[in-house]
């Protein structure tokens, strides 16, 4: 019996004020794919074509579908999928508690959510500081906090928006341990992502995207090795000099 | 003319404490049920979609300015014997002044309310549709996340209902000892060339409302000082 | 590095929340009429509380009947309104003429005279119109008119400014040609009035109770006193339950039926201000 695929795409374009932002863009997930890595240079739609993958966007053409449904339709993204955002909003209050404000995934119970929360605390290793406002922390340990945030609700789907961008290479280092730990609990990563080491490091495949269109899609080995299309090979030698071997 | 007013308040003293104690009575009353119904109004309006929402947002801004003789006529025409609502018997009682004030101090909550929430909202939007958190705890995540600024707007209301005399001397009828509030007595002590007492209970007025907005710079200070802004 | 110990208990939050809860009611139930004694309530002038009467003469009734009055104090043609729409259960009033109508219009049941006080004319101490030591209103009146000197009148429909246009007419004073020159409608109270009036050096009609207890005198004294025609009627009734059922009858007679009794009236006579008796007491016997 074929199984729907996790995500699929099918010439997904967005305009919005007439620009075009996202090219009929086609991509269904492949089912032996744990990471991918969405990549291309600035402006490209990456970010854009993570909130339509998310359900934050409709689309202007084409249709989104995951897991074999629609879009909710109803402002919220899809069940079952978790995003977060580059500069993740916190909301004013401790630790914890913006870890009890995430609705209880299907089939657990109310009662249990503090003792999930504190659990996930413990594994992002924030749980010492389940009592600080949240809004005192600093960058690495606020980009965990939305990570925490975003597992607890038991995504099968995972979309990170450049979660280390802004983070020092120490902070940068915990945030690639838990994405490890987040594979490694079966679920799936969709990273966009601007380092092109933490690329190679992290994922399987790589998709490229280039002003609106999906132009590469590539076993990551593969695609830094030898990039198929020439926009590519000009975004990876423009971005690094260096050729990429190791992390 | 100070020291003849503090002296003034001393002799007085039973009186003013009676009227003081009626103006808190019936203002904190007012604000409360305001604020009960205002901060939801507010923050659903600012949250939630809906066709008309746009007048909405401009009825609420205009109701924040009712001057309150209008909202004390009103009130009175309402709660009337010869009025629809009449059979209450609530004219002339501190219940119909906490009406009115209710009136006067809603759409004003309700406004900044509505205006707090939306910047909150513009700020968590897509967190919280991407945590797929449903409608009524939206609002009141959102109210939640906006605590500090709220005390402010709930002060704002209070300052506005303790200082009004129009509302509360058309329904309350500024009855000796049992509707006689601040404002109204003061206006009385005016009209009756007694401007000596009327600086004295204006003197009380002020305090309060003095002590009103510096507890409202204590709260900024101390969400600023936990919470780092 | 922060501690567990601050961490909000759910428990905290909804204790908060009941007292909060609790709080609100209190101040309802409190704010409310949750009297357990009878009540009434009693539209009756700015004059009359502003003497101060009422201060005086309320609590010996309320000892003596347990029955808390309740004083509304509008002009009289503002009481009798309230009265009308039902929202009081007695009118206490002097403009007899008012009162009247009201009777014969089926508003109130019946008219009892109460008690009188009388009119006087203040003005500035420099008596522009020179009508100070006079002892007829209708003459000193017609001097004001004539020297166009400022006058405050009431212009509210209360009982005192029913009067004063009554000794204008009797004068034959044309008080159109004046209103905005000489003749200031300050369309408030006899308080403000006389502020008014202390304000601007002006002439002014006022009952010599409110006088007696105002303390914003500036240059102004009573220079017209003592003409018979200055004399102030006060009258009480109660407002007829067949109009509005919800009157309180047995409660408004009582406090009727003291005013007019021979201890009522003694209370009345026992008010003064600065050893000076404000009212007298004459009700039928």
């Amino acid at each position: 019996m074929a199984t729907e695929p996790l995500l699929s795409l099918r010439a997904v374009s967005l305009r919005p004020n007439g620009r075009t932002v996202l090219d009929a863009v086609g991509f269904e997930w492949n089912e032996e794919v744990r990471v991918c890595a969405l990549i291309g240079p600035n402006g490209s739609g990456k970010s854009v074509l993570l909130r339509t993958a998310h359900g934050l966007l409709e689309p202007d053409e084409g249709e989104v579908r995951f897991e074999g449904r629609p879009p909710p339709g109803d402002g919220l993204a899809f069940e079952g999928q978790a995003l977060v955002f580059q500069h993740p909003s916190l909301f004013r209050g401790t630790v914890l508690e913006n870890l009890l404000l995430v609705p209880d995934p299907p089939g657990r119970p109310r009662s249990e959510r503090r003792e999930r929360a504190l659990g996930m605390l413990d594994r992002v290793g924030l749980r010492p500081l389940a009592g600080a406002p949240a809004l005192k922390l600093s960058g690495g340990e606020r980009q965990r906090l939305a990570l925490a945030r975003a597992w607890l609700t038991e995504p099968r789907l995972m979309l990170l928006d450049e979660p280390t961008a802004s983070l020092d290479p120490s902070a940068t280092e915990q945030v690639e341990q838990l994405i490890g730990d987040i594979r490694a609990s079966g679920c799936r990563v969709l990273l966009v992502s601007h380092n092109l080491g933490q690329a190679a490091r992290l994922a399987d495949e790589v998709v490229f995207i280039h002003q609106g269109r999906l132009l590469e899609r590539q076993r990551a080995a593969a695609f830094f090795d030898c990039p198929r299309t020439s926009e590519a090979r000009h975004f990876l030698q423009g971005a690094l000099p260096w050729q990429l071997t190791t992390a | 003319m100070l020291a003849q007013a503090i002296g003034l308040l001393q002799n007085f003293e039973s009186d003013v404490v009676e009227i003081v104690a009626l103006s808190l009575r019936v203002s904190l009353t007012a604000v409360a049920l305001a604020t009960l119904i205002g901060l939801p109004l507010g923050a659903l309006v600012a949250v939630a979609r809906f066709p008309g929402r746009g007048a909405a947002v401009v009825v609420l801004n205009s109701f924040m300015g009712l001057p309150p003789v209008i909202v004390g006529v009103a009130v009175y025409l309402l709660l009337s014997r010869s009025g629809p609502l009449g059979p209450l018997g609530l004219l002339f009682t501190p219940s119909a002044m906490i009406v009115a004030q209710t009136c006067l101090t809603l759409p004003l909550i309700a406004a900044l309310a509505r205006q707090t929430v939306e910047d909150a909202w513009r700020q968590h939007g897509e967190t919280l549709r991407s945590l797929r958190v449903p409608m009524v705890a939206r609002v009141r995540i959102l109210l939640w996340d906006c605590r500090f600024s709220l005390v402010a707007v709930l002060l704002a209301g209070l300052g506005r209902a303790l200082s009004e005399v129009g509302a509360v001397m058309i329904v309350g009828g500024n009855i000796d000892r049992a509707t006689r509030v601040m404002t109204t007595a003061i206006a009385l002590e005016i009209s009756k060339g007694d401007l000596a007492l009327s600086i004295a209970l204006g003197i009380v007025l002020m305090t309060l409302v003095f002590a009103l907005n510096i507890l409202a710079s204590g709260v900024r200070a101390a969400a600023m000082l936990r919470h780092g802004h | 590095m922060a501690t567990d110990h601050r961490l909000i208990a759910p428990a905290r939050r909804r204790l908060a929340a009941l007292a909060g809860t609790m709080l609100l009611a209190a101040g309802l139930a409190a704010a409310g009429t949750a009297q357990a004694q009878t009540s009434i309530t009693v539209a009756s002038t700015t004059s009359t509380e502003q003497s101060g009467l009422f201060r005086h003469l309320l609590p010996a009734f309320e000892n003596k009947t347990g029955i808390q009055v309740k004083v509304v104090a509008v002009g009289t043609g503002q009481a009798l309104d309230i009265a009308r729409r039902g929202d009081a259960d007695v009118v206490f009033v002097h403009d007899p003429k008012a009162e009247e109508k009201f009777i014969a219009e089926g508003a109130g049941v019946k008219r009892f005279e109460v008690m009188y006080n009388d009119f006087v004319l203040v003005g500035p101490k420099s008596d522009p119109a020179k009508v100070a030591g006079g002892k007829d209103i209708l003459e000193a009146l017609r001097r004001v008119a004539a020297a166009g000197a400022p006058f405050a009148s009431r212009a509210d429909r209360s009982g005192t400014h029913a009067a004063e246009l009554r000794y204008w007419q009797d004068a034959g004073v044309d008080l159109a040609a004046g209103k905005g020159k000489w003749y200031k409608e300050t369309g408030s109270g006899m308080g403000p009035t006389l502020n008014t009036a202390a304000g601007l050096n002006a002439y002014a009609l006022t009952d010599r109770g409110t006088w007696l207890s105002f303390r914003n005198r500036g240059e102004l004294a009573i220079l017209v006193e003592g003409d018979k025609r200055l004399f102030n009627q006060y009258g009480v009734a109660l407002v007829n339950p067949a109009k509005h059922p919800q009157v309180k009858k047995e409660a408004g007679q009582k406090f009727i039926d003291w005013l007019i009794s021979d201890e009522g009236q003694a209370t009345i006579a026992g008010y003064k201000v600065n050893g000076e008796q404000l009212f007298f007491p004459n009700a039928a016997r």
